[in-house]
């Protein structure tokens, strides 16, 4: 036997952060996915500095320029231009911008209400949380875009519109993750403990039940965040979303798609970026489930 | 077993219940509510009789309720304020449509998506696992409007091996009889039925595949989770510790354990599919109920609007009472709890 073992040896326990980050940097693929989507996120903040041209602004003489690495194209535009001379290279970044930060209004909105009503909902009596998981089973019932595209119709296209629309289509997923992670949490051992410790209601969900009902509430916040991105560019692709002037990626799609064959590229790049982004947030999805319940890989 | 249906059936009511109280109290949200009260001489408007007395006070909030309900029961869905036609007949014009569109790509979903996830939960974290997920997760986070262009631009344009556009070639004549053109065109007596029904065959697998694609994946994902899980149990491994060959562990043990977790998930696929054909039928020029729903909103025709959105989720809570009444009958587990 070691003298080592003799003594209690002197452990450092990571704080739970930590643990997470050094389970979620042994996935090489979330790793990389990370990175990119902050490059994606650094493109979005820095728009104005990277952009070479202003998103609008027209090159009457060069219209349907190809990307730079084809014979025709030149270094001025990298990624060509579209049918009206806009560099498609300046929208595309406007346009990680415009998506990013509407998808980011969209989760806060969806998140914030959603997760109220389910602290709501399993807090409360049975008829209050009866009532709400119903309305929130039948929202689930009407397939999310076809809800958000009758909302808009009702309250009108346009992005604001755009945005109310997804983030409520969103919120009872954040209302029932969450309601089903307080329900398993208040069974376990440690919340009857702090009950008969006579602690409060409001700090039993402070204290002890909202850091372990975290990991399911980010791991559905990144895939809100996804799902917000694809269907606000979907809208946009449908006209429903934001409107044409906009570097929207949905409708970038949208104006060049009647282009597809002479401007193939028109089409290929700003899908390429709506796919790598979603691509990006849905392994870093991963890579968070994985490493925050690793138990249940 | 009959505790059970009556259970579902209670469900399915109180489902109904809200979701004609939803879409009831939808048409006070219409921009153009006003265009209910006109006078009665206008059949355009949605449920002349129940609107206009809805709205000049005569009837009671729950009366006017009961009305409307009394009238979706007996299948009328209100009429076309662009076009003055009864709803219900431009639905059934494009629902099989739509059924058959997803049907196919429900197929495809589930004939290129289970055998992936079983495979790859096989070889759980060999190479070949990794590949099928990472392109089940590009599948599962593909925009489908994109893939949909880049695949008519390789396959229509470039190539030029299927259609564009449309259910059937224009040369074909078929009379609807069904509304499946792929039935429609073998029950025809017409000499060319056996080239029209190959011609819509053509034309089907595209939207087919681009509806088909996030299922898919979706599919292959779920396949492989649930047949981890399973092969993982205590049961997998007495029965190799026993001898029992690979393949009838896999067929006989593992799967049908896996199955009822699976029908789960492929009911969630109704629901996707529905989305996803918005999407598929206005881009492939496909006349079923997502363009039909989606031209009532650029229309601003709120009547169609209305019926549609009644008309689907009524279509998902029947889906989803069938799914339940079929588990009911497989699971051994919810035949035992009576």
């Amino acid at each position: 036997m070691s003298i080592q073992s003799q003594f209690y040896q002197q452990t450092r326990v990571p704080s739970t952060l930590a643990r997470w980050w050094r389970h979620y940097k042994r996935n090489p693929l979330a790793l990389i996915a990370l990175f990119v989507l902050i490059v994606i996120a650094l493109i979005a903040i820095l728009a104005d500095l990277l952009a070479p041209f202003d998103p609008a602004r027209q090159f009457t003489d060069s219209i349907h320029i190809p990307p730079s690495w084809f014979d025709e194209g030149t270094t001025t535009h990298l990624f060509g231009t579209d049918y009206i001379g806009r560099d498609l290279f300046s929208r595309l970044v406007h346009g990680a911008r415009l998506s990013l930060s509407l998808a980011s209004a969209v989760v806060v909105l969806s998140a914030i209400s959603g997760i109220f009503l389910g602290v709501l909902a399993s807090f409360s009596n049975y008829w209050i949380n009866s009532l709400i998981m119903r309305v929130m089973d039948f929202i689930l019932a009407i397939p999310s875009l076809i809800l958000a595209v009758v909302i808009v119709a009702i309250i009108g296209p346009g992005l604001p519109n755009a945005i109310y629309a997804v983030a409520f289509v969103l919120i009872p997923h954040f209302v029932l993750i969450t309601r089903s992670a307080i329900v398993q949490e208040t069974s376990k051992d440690y919340v009857t403990a702090m009950i008969l410790d006579g602690a409060s209601k409001s700090r039993l969900f402070l204290q002890s039940i909202l850091p372990n009902i975290l990991p399911p509430i980010v791991v559905q916040l990144t895939l809100a965040f996804s799902i917000a991105i694809l269907e606000i560019s979907t809208l946009g692709f449908l006209g429903l979303g934001a409107q044409a002037p906009h570097p929207e990626w949905g409708t970038i799609l949208s104006e060049s798609h009647h282009n597809i064959m002479f401007a193939p590229w028109t089409v290929a790049i700003p899908g390429l970026a709506i796919l790598f982004t979603l691509l990006s947030i849905n392994l870093v999805g991963d890579g968070l489930k994985d490493a925050m319940e690793p138990r249940q890989k | 077993m009959l505790t059970n249906i009556s259970r579902l059936l209670i469900n399915v009511f109180s489902s109904f219940f809200v979701l004609t109280l939803f879409t009831f109290g939808l048409t006070h949200f219409f921009p153009d509510g006003s265009s209910f009260i006109y006078d009665p001489s206008l059949s355009t408007s949605l449920f002349p009789d129940v609107s206009l007395t809805m709205h000049q006070q005569e009837l009671g909030l729950l009366e006017a309720y009961i009305n409307y309900v009394t009238h979706i029961l007996s299948g009328n869905f209100g009429f076309s304020s662009v076009r003055g036609t009864p709803i219900m007949d431009d639905f059934v014009i494009y629902f099989p449509a739509t059924i058959e569109l997803a049907a196919a790509a429900l197929l495809i979903a589930l004939v290129v998506g289970l055998p992936l996830g079983i495979y790859a939960a096989q070889h759980k974290d060999k190479w070949q696992d990794k590949l099928i997920m990472s392109g089940s997760l590009i599948g599962y986070s593909m925009p489908i409007f994109w893939w949909a262009m880049l695949l008519v631009l390789f396959f229509s344009i470039i190539l030029g091996i299927t259609p564009v556009a449309s259910r059937i070639g224009f040369e074909f004549d078929i009379e609807p009889i069904t509304g499946f053109m792929l039935l429609d065109t073998l029950l025809s007596e017409k000499h060319y039925a056996l080239d029209a029904f190959k011609s819509a065959l053509h034309h089907l697998i595209l939207p087919a595949f681009v509806l088909g694609t996030v299922p898919l994946a979706v599919i292959a994902r779920s396949t492989r989770s649930t047949m981890t899980d399973v092969l993982n149990a205590d049961y997998i491994r007495s029965a190799k510790s026993r001898g029992i060959s690979a393949s009838k562990i896999l067929w006989k043990y593992a799967l049908r354990n896996a199955s009822i977790p699976l029908l789960t998930a492929m009911g969630l696929q109704i629901s996707i599919l529905l989305t996803g054909s918005l999407i598929t039928e206005t881009i492939f020029s496909w006349p079923g109920i997502g363009k039909w729903l989606l031209e009532a909103v650029y229309r601003r025709d709120f009547a169609v609007i209305h019926g549609g959105i009644l008309a689907i989720a009524s279509f998902i809570i029947i889906i989803h009472l069938v799914l339940d009444i079929f588990r009911s009958f497989v699971d051994p587990k919810l035949r035992r709890k009576q």
